[in-house]
């Protein structure tokens, strides 16, 4: 269990630096989604530290899951529209 | 009785955001609608009900199972500016935004998700309402359409997305060592472990990330000054405060210690804030940064709560302070942006040295700035004066005289940049060919709101003992 805690913050270790040093969007829209991972590996591990499994964590888990699904969908979305305008504004310019 | 309708404030805007998403064309009469109840709902509540703060279990179920609903002075005062405000901003929107839009779809969800915000009592609901406060935010920006704007808005999405994360990796280490999520039970069982000031360091950060204070600011000029007027003043008003609202609850409610050393450093950032802010406001060229860059300024205000709350008999009229200082910017900028926007709309740009012209055709908007940027400037009877007259007795009463220099030197330095907007009206000696070029009504909600912005100075006491009711009841950080 410690090995999943250990891997957990690495995870969310290295995740987080590509966030904050990384510029490109797509790399940074894939850097919270493994950070999300690496959250919800913390709190899998963490619900099985007793003698009976909490299941409010996986609870948690699955509404995050929707939720890190949902914004990645919108990110990627946001993402084609820019490219979009920028290469109709090539034209332009 | 009136508790019983707390719960539409949420679902009443999902339904119409549902509506307005499949019917497009119909979606600015659905989400006023929505927006003139929720508004007549939260001003009746906030002067009906007592402060000391209301308890609901959504469906009979109590914590630590269920999810719990906790309304006190706090968040009800918040809850009735952002419905006032998202009735006036649909209002100037709907003329602003002809046309079948999907604004008023994202508009009603972000409302969904404020008002869920402010009820929330446990750690991960605020998680989840500030993923949609956020996303919806991010495509709020995104609707301009323009290549600036959607550049803005994928940064912004960028930092409401890891700002997000940052607090979730936070809640999930706080659960695993309380096993809690609700702040009630959080606030009995939590204490100094170095685990717990991580995750609370954690948490901090990705909030103050997403209410853009001075250092970690970066985001906002771009994403607020490129989108549409309306959702300008919807993003600088309210949206930046709502994840600050965290921050307090965080700091009233849960802290095991609030340690001087991390208020005085907080204050410092505020001071830093209202520095950097205001010397970008006076060298912008451009109207709308320049109000923009007010808003990272302002903001800087709301940090000076942390060292003047742990003087102990001080923290309750620090909390009043900093919530009255709340309400009367997030009224002045609404105002701000809007006049911001109908400057830019008559003159098709808002570089301000070209702006004269506008400035004298548009007279009311001209006065709205004049109205709000008194509140700005904290200028007395309005309620910027009173929000930092507040501030003043603790800073004095609590012998940190250093914040009473902040206070007057950040106020006088929002005089310079409001007057730059202001001198706009004495750079044109041409009088404009036609009157008015916009409709009335855009001119006449910025002037209403400039009005109330003024106006609140006159009778501050139901906001001021709302808060400090709120205070008494909260659960208290053992010195």
């Amino acid at each position: 269990m410690t090995a999943y805690l250990v891997l957990a913050v690495v995870m969310i270790g290295l995740s987080g630096t590509a966030l904050v040093l990384r510029r490109h969007p797509m790399i940074k829209l894939l850097a919270v989604n493994l950070m999300g991972i690496g959250i919800f590996l913390w709190l899998i591990a963490g619900a099985h530290t007793a003698q009976v499994t909490d299941s409010v964590p996986h609870a948690l888990v699955l509404t995050g899951i929707v939720v890190a699904v949902s914004a990645t969908a919108f990110g990627l979305a946001l993402l084609v529209k820019q490219k979009e305008l920028e290469q109709a504004g090539e034209g332009d310019d | 009785m009136i508790e019983a309708l707390v719960p539409l404030l949420v679902f009443l805007p999902l339904i119409g955001a549902v509506a307005a998403f499949i019917r497009e064309r119909f979606g600015h009469g659905v989400a006023l609608m929505v927006l003139g109840a929720g508004a007549t709902l939260t001003l009746f509540h906030f002067f009906t009900m007592d402060h000391h703060g209301w308890t609901m279990n959504l469906g009979g179920w109590a914590a630590p199972l269920g999810i719990v609903w906790y309304l006190d002075g706090l968040s009800a005062t918040l809850m009735t500016l952002t419905w006032l405000l998202g009735l006036a901003i649909g209002m100037y929107a709907r003329t602003y935004l002809a046309g079948s839009t999907p604004f008023w779809a994202l508009l009603l969800l972000m409302m969904s998700g404020m008002s869920a915000l402010f009820l929330a009592n446990d750690l991960f609901n605020i998680y989840v309402m500030l993923e949609i406060i956020g996303l919806s935010a991010v495509a709020l920006v995104a609707l301009a359409n323009k290549r600036e704007a959607v550049r803005a808005a994928v940064t912004y999405l960028m930092v409401s997305l890891g700002g997000s994360i940052l607090y979730l990796a936070g809640v999930a280490f706080l659960y695993t060592q309380y096993a809690t999520l609700d702040l009630f039970l959080l606030a009995d069982r939590i204490d100094g472990t170095p685990l717990t000031w991580v995750a609370l360091g954690l948490m901090g950060v990705g909030l103050l990330l997403k209410s853009a204070m001075f250092p970690l600011h970066f985001w906002l000029p771009g994403a607020h000054s490129n989108a549409p007027a309306p959702v300008s003043a919807l993003l600088s008003a309210l949206v930046v405060k709502a994840s600050f609202f965290v921050v307090l609850r965080l700091w009233r409610d849960i802290l095991p210690a609030q340690p001087d050393l991390l208020a005085w450093a907080l204050g410092a950032m505020g001071v830093a804030a209202i520095l950097y802010g205001s010397v970008q406001a006076l060298r912008t060229p451009r109207l709308k940064l320049l109000v923009a860059y007010s808003t990272v300024a302002q903001l800087g205000y709301l940090m000076l709560l942390f060292p003047l709350s742990i003087q102990a008999g001080y923290a309750a009229n620090a909390y009043a302070g900093v919530t009255f200082f709340m309400v009367a910017h997030g009224i002045a900028k609404a105002a701000l942006f809007m006049a911001a926007g109908n400057l830019q709309l008559h003159a098709g740009h808002d570089r301000l040295k070209d702006l004269g012209q506008a400035a004298v055709a548009l007279q009311p908007t001209l006065f709205a700035v004049a109205l709000a940027g008194a509140s700005i400037m904290g200028l007395p009877p309005s309620g910027g004066f009173i929000a930092k007259w507040t501030l003043l007795g603790v800073s004095l009463g609590s012998g940190q005289w250093i914040w009473i220099v902040v206070l007057l030197g950040g106020g006088l330095l929002s005089v310079a940049y409001i007057f730059r907007v202001l001198s706009l009206a004495f750079q044109s000696s041409t009088m404009p060919r036609r009157a008015s070029g916009i409709h009335p009504m855009l001119q006449l909600v910025p002037l209403a709101l400039g009005g109330i912005a003024v106006a609140l100075g006159f009778n501050p006491m139901p906001i001021i003992e709302a808060i400090t009711q709120a205070h008494a009841a909260a659960p208290q950080v053992t010195p």
